[in-house]
């Protein structure tokens, strides 16, 4: 058996705080740039440009990309033939403990959701890990905004409402957030599991990379054809109108009770950050 | 062509500006975000002082990034506004004539916008490193308990925004919608 010391993990967690707020990925950006080419309204195009403008101040200067860097969600893929020496979320909340303070990053979180006093170093972390085959540990940081995070909804819909259903219910989310998660958006869609499952489904649908599709051929279709009626809201980029409402939409799924059709539309705004490493 | 505001910002000029105007925005500004606007609020419900005179002035729905070393403040791009729909009125009745955030506004905001004259600005949103290069200094002048988001004084100089609801309620984000979609017709 493998053995991985938590620091190890620390170490990575705190790096990857750092630069997924600092560096947009390559898929993101060049999805950008290509909507950007592909938009027809000219106020759009302007602000698209502002928006490829800040995100190249943000990669030269390491500074954010935007000034909400986020809850750190963090997801631990971990081989079970590793043995991970020391508290591992402790070891994770160390991390991102280090990464934003270090990495004069916002500290967004409150430790009680009513009481509302600021823990003032964005701990915890939302983690989430899996066991997966193998010797290794997958470490992904994606920091999340709360203005795209809020606009997220999630339905139980009857088997009987069907494909249909389950369109109609994201393009309406889409359409009802409007301006407020900071368009063009990443739409992340789970469909399938339980009230939980499709909702972290549709969180980690947004860890995907832009531009590419899900495996399933059905899914392909049905993440193409909702894009294009997004994009056919108008909304436009900060909602100011125009075709670059949506970036991707990507889809997620799993299996599903025979009485149920849960659907969850995780929302993420133009600022898409994940960042990846492998121990 | 863009339009040059210096604050204070009185009603009067607030008055003159319309819905879709490009607005290069200079002078003193305050940010103040969800808490901050909750004590504001009760502040004014007891009838004490507040911190800084809300008369003509323009509050930015902003909680910064830390600034780095050689920084005047980190990140600033504007948070989403309806969360201080419950707040603003009561600011705007203070003598509050500019906000500046992102996303819509209630009917009650555009309600006081109107009958007292004051306009709401959007920033372009997730474009906060652009938008800290605007901020000249930045000072707390309240609740620093509340990192983020505690009140900050912030000099601007030629702040982009665009001006989304003015004092006669006409909102760009229905009419630059619709305007798009008609010319895709």
């Amino acid at each position: 058996m493998r053995e991985i010391q938590a620091s190890e993990i620390t170490a990575v967690v705190r790096r990857l705080c750092m630069d997924a707020n600092y560096h947009l990925a390559p898929d993101v950006t060049a999805c950008i740039e290509r909507c950007r080419r592909e938009e027809p309204w000219a106020p759009a195009q302007e602000i698209l440009d502002r928006i490829i403008e800040n995100y190249g101040i943000a990669d030269a200067k390491n500074c954010p990309v935007c000034q909400d860097t986020g809850l750190a969600c963090v997801f631990l893929e971990i081989g079970q033939d590793v043995h991970i020496a020391g508290d591992l979320a402790a070891a994770v909340d160390e991390g991102v403990r280090q990464g934003y303070t270090e990495g004069y990053l916002r500290k967004s979180v409150v430790g009680d959701p009513l009481e509302r006093k600021n823990t003032g170093d964005n701990t915890p972390a939302m983690l989430y890990c899996e066991l997966v085959p193998g010797d290794r540990v997958k470490i992904t940081v994606a920091p999340k905004g709360a203005g795209s995070e809020n606009m997220s909804r999630i339905a139980m819909l009857k088997p009987a409402d069907g494909v249909e259903g389950v369109k109609d219910f994201i393009v309406k989310a889409v359409e009802e957030a409007g301006p407020n998660p900071c368009p063009p958006i990443v739409v992340g869609v789970g469909i399938g599991g339980t009230f939980d499952k499709a909702a972290l489904l549709a969180k980690k649908a947004l860890l995907r990379p832009l531009g590419k599709h899900h495996p399933d051929p059905v899914y392909a279709a049905l993440e193409r054809e909702l894009l294009e009626r997004i994009n056919a809201l108008g909304v436009g980029p900060q909602g100011f109108g125009g075709k670059t409402t949506a970036l991707a939409v990507n889809i997620e799924k799993f299996a599903a009770h025979i009485a149920s059709l849960p659907v969850a539309v995780n929302i993420n705004c133009h600022v898409a950050r994940h960042q990846t490493e492998v121990l | 062509m863009a339009v040059r505001i210096t604050t204070p910002l009185s009603r009067e000029t607030a008055r003159t500006l319309k819905s879709g105007d490009s607005v290069l925005l200079s002078g003193v500004i305050y940010t103040a975000r969800d808490a901050a606007h909750k004590r504001l609020c009760e502040l004014v419900a007891q009838g004490k002082p507040l911190p800084f005179d809300v008369s003509d002035a323009v509050i930015y729905f902003v909680g910064p990034a830390p600034a780095m070393p050689g920084q005047v403040i980190g990140s600033a791009g504007p948070t989403t506004s309806y969360r201080m729909d419950p707040y603003s009125p009561v600011l705007i009745r203070e003598g509050l004539t500019g906000m500046i955030g992102k996303g819509k506004r209630s009917d009650e905001v555009v309600g006081a916008m109107k009958q007292y004259g004051a306009v709401y600005f959007g920033a372009i949103g997730g474009c906060g490193a652009l938008l800290s290069k605007c901020i000249k200094s930045a000072e707390i002048v309240a609740y620093e308990d509340l990192g983020a988001e505690a009140v900050r004084r912030l000099t601007v100089e030629d702040l982009p925004v665009t001006v989304v609801i003015d004092a006669d309620g006409n909102d760009l984000y229905k009419k630059g919608r619709a305007d798009y979609l008609a010319s895709q017709e």
